[in-house]
């Protein structure tokens, strides 16, 4: 503020020349971001079918009604948060967190080798890691050969608990992230900190409970909002082991979506569901800013 | 990384996308007709790339200067048609030719996809060829015509004959109704452990074949529906509305429970498998650990020489039977029939040329070339005729001679969301969870809202 006053008026011009190069990429960013999420909120507003239909028309509203009268959907809406949940939220937050502070403390050998094992995980494209872990649920698959082999009764995990399935995957996944996340946050606590409380005769737990966790506040709550819209979206993890399967037990919103858009051909309606979905994230992102905001 | 790294990476990947489509060349060559089909999932399974591969070489002879493009689409049923019509949508992506199945080509043809065939067809000398409900399986409700059928199927039961040896049951085995069918499933469950007694598809996972091989077959063979449009158990062609389920669908629906709830189906988990009519064809059957099977007649294409499950002594080993009527009511046995046609997209740069490419794959020899390939049933009397058509291949003649008792589906633009609100009806019993009672009122209730309301009720 203040070198904008010091400047005068003068500056001023200059300023508006200097927002022009920028033009280019603002235009670009209207015609490729902008364009297609206001045309997509005009196709939620209308019928359109991918066939079936000669002519698509404006049905107001509709869509969204029909979304919420629709078993299914309500049905995708709970496993959806069930999902984000028990992924996110405890999956891979809390055991992000777990890692970081436990490799705080680990030699380097043991660091980069449960860091490399973790980060090998995330790096892994979706699809891939649904293999694996389709290869790893199913009937006759590892954790079953496992289990056999220490006697413990086993059952087909896709078809019996196909939600947590998923889940467990997303958390396989997605933790690597938290943990980057978190070891950044954990090293930037001052050391002085830590040791006078340890000098002042604070414990382990007492430490985590009133400095730890307040001094990394921030990251906790940066964390939790890009874990959950990234698990919000998941969809090839849960299509390549399920398809949303057996019945709808694992149709998360995403999957109601495709299924809706490109099974049942329906465009429009599929559509208002995915603004649904983006209400869903946003909801999450509001409770988050919240837990940010009280810190600064 | 930097931070700022992953930030650079994307950018860079996007606009290099963003280069290549913009380079790529979107036009059309006058030259070159596109072909678009559905190739198996099976990658041993190229029957029809071969017969495609030959045609494109005959019509390259034929037809100086010409070309081919071969633009195959493989995906599993229900995302053919997704990949398919989205493809048709744009005047860049549209092939020149598409392979269209006759359940969704109303579907299409509503949304204005396809061109209708008509000034073609009547100056075309091989039309007159075709039998006359083959002609209709590909017309619009304007009454103008979209494909050309290149076949059509029939279904009924596939039995191993040494399986049913084992459990002490006929050789040349035709059951009267459907009890017959249960207790013969009973028997084999009894006396020969291990096996599957009986296959009938099922759920959302096998698509139409669950719709069409497994429920409709026991639809159309209920009380008070006989061969003919006008007792179509599912539409009501006078009043072009659809019909609730009523005691016939109920009965179909119990009889889906009573195979899986008895065991005398695959186990749940293989039926909704997507992927499990695969298994049924390429090992199931071949290893005598299926004993019947409610299947089409397109079986043995996947038995064939170089169909990558060559199996030569199927029709000795495998025997067959119409599916009966529920009481056996006449006429006493019931069959389905489909088929694809070739089409032409509204939006093709090439339509004559393409067209002149079904002139290649419909001369009489090339039509029964293509038949007795994939085990189709012929749509053309004068094939039809041919014994070298009906000798080709064990089978065939029992097969086509179902055609005389089959029924076509109410393939109407909503018959695709119907068809879906039937498998999840029959994925309901299937896996207990549902009533037979439960699983109607939820079709009753979907049908409602795939069809905007046209609905007789019950």
């Amino acid at each position: 503020m203040k070198t904008a006053h010091r400047g005068g008026g003068p500056r001023r011009r200059p300023r508006v020349l200097r927002a022009l190069p920028l033009t280019p990429a603002v235009l670009v960013m209207l015609a490729f971001l902008a364009g297609p999420i206001g045309y997509c909120v005009y196709l939620a507003f209308t019928d359109l079918q991918l066939t079936g239909q000669a002519e698509s028309s404006f049905v107001g509203f509709d869509n969204f009604l029909d979304a919420f009268g629709d078993e299914d959907f309500l049905n995708a809406v709970w496993l959806t948060l069930v999902f984000t949940v028990l992924s996110s939220l405890i999956g891979q937050n809390t055991l992000g967190l777990g890692l970081a502070l436990l490799m705080q403390r680990a030699s380097k050998a043991v660091r980069t080798l449960t860091g490399g094992i973790v980060i090998t995980a995330w790096v892994l494209p979706e699809v891939v890691a649904g293999f694996l872990l389709y290869a790893f649920f199913k009937r006759d698959g590892t954790l079953n050969a496992v289990l056999d082999w220490l006697h413990l009764p086993t059952q087909n995990w896709l078809f019996a608990l196909p939600i947590l399935a998923v889940s467990f995957a997303n958390v396989w996944r997605g933790t690597a992230f938290s943990m980057l996340v978190y070891s950044a946050a954990l090293n930037e606590i001052p050391k002085e900190i830590v040791e006078s409380a340890q000098m002042d005769g604070a414990g382990g737990l007492r430490r985590l409970w009133h400095i730890t966790l307040p001094m990394i506040r921030r990251s906790i709550g940066t964390n939790l909002m890009l874990n959950t819209l990234q698990t919000l979206s998941v969809f090839g993890l849960i299509w390549v082991m399920t398809r949303g399967g057996p019945g709808n037990d694992s149709q998360t919103l995403p999957l109601y979506m495709y299924e809706q858009a490109f099974q049942n051909s329906m465009i429009g309606y599929a559509t208002a569901v995915a603004l649904l979905l983006l209400v869903v994230g946003s909801l999450f992102s509001v409770v988050y800013m919240r837990l940010l905001r009280t810190e600064i | 990384m930097r931070p700022t790294a992953p930030l650079l990476v994307a950018t860079v990947l996007v606009a290099g996308t963003a280069l290549t489509a913009c380079g790529s060349d979107s036009g059309s060559d006058p030259d070159v007709v596109k072909v678009s089909y559905k190739q198996s999932m099976d990658n041993s399974v190229k029957v029809m790339d071969t017969y495609l591969g030959e045609m494109t070489k005959q019509f390259e002879k034929a037809n100086p200067g010409k070309k081919v493009k071969l633009v195959p689409i493989k995906a599993p049923d229900s995302e053919y048609y997704t990949k398919l019509q989205q493809m048709l949508r744009s005047s860049k992506t549209a092939p020149d030719l598409v392979y269209e199945d006759t359940f969704l080509i109303n579907s299409d043809i509503t949304s204005g996809y396809l061109k209708p065939l008509d000034p073609y067809l009547n100056k075309w000398k091989e039309w007159p060829n075709f039998i006359d409900t083959a002609k209709a399986a590909a017309k619009g409700e304007d009454g103008k015509t979209y494909g050309v059928p290149d076949g059509t199927d029939t279904r009924g039961l596939w039995f191993s004959k040494a399986l049913f040896k084992k459990a002490g049951l006929p050789e040349d085995w035709q059951p009267k109704n459907w009890d017959e069918v249960l207790d013969a499933a009973r028997t084999i469950k009894e006396k020969v452990p291990g096996v599957t007694p009986l296959n009938v598809y099922t759920g959302k996972p096998a698509g139409e074949a669950a719709t069409m091989q497994g429920f409709q077959m026991l639809l159309y063979g209920t009380e008070g529906v006989s061969t003919g449009a006008d007792t179509d158990p599912l539409y009501d062609a006078k009043s072009k509305k659809w019909v609730q389920g009523g005691q016939g669908f109920k009965d179909a629906l119990k009889f889906v429970e009573t195979v899986y709830k008895e065991k005398l189906g695959p186990d749940v988990e293989d039926a909704l498998d997507p992927n499990f009519g695969t298994t049924v064809r390429g090992s199931l059957l071949p290893k005598e650990k299926l004993a019947i099977n409610l299947d089409g007649s397109w079986l043995p294409q996947d038995w064939q020489e170089g169909a990558g499950h060559e199996w030569p002594t199927w029709s000795k080993e495998l025997g067959l039977a119409a599916m009966p009527t529920q009481n056996g009511q006449a006429p006493g046995k019931v069959s389905m029939s489909g088929g694809w046609t070739w089409s032409i997209p509204s939006k093709a740069a090439n339509p004559d040329l393409a067209f002149k490419f079904i002139e290649t794959m419909q001369t009489k020899a090339n039509a029964q070339k293509w038949y007795i390939a994939n085990s189709g049933i012929s749509v053309r009397e004068d094939v039809a005729k041919d014994p070298a058509y009906v000798k080709a291949q064990p089978g065939i003649k029992f097969f086509t001679d179902l055609v005389a008792t089959t029924h076509y589906r109410p393939a109407f633009p909503a018959y695709p969301k119907v068809s879906v609100a039937i498998q999840e009806a029959m994925e309901g019993v299937t896996t207990g969870d549902a009533s037979v009672d439960d699983a109607a009122k939820g079709y009753d209730e979907e049908l409602e809202s795939a069809t905007n309301g046209e609905v007789i009720k019950k």
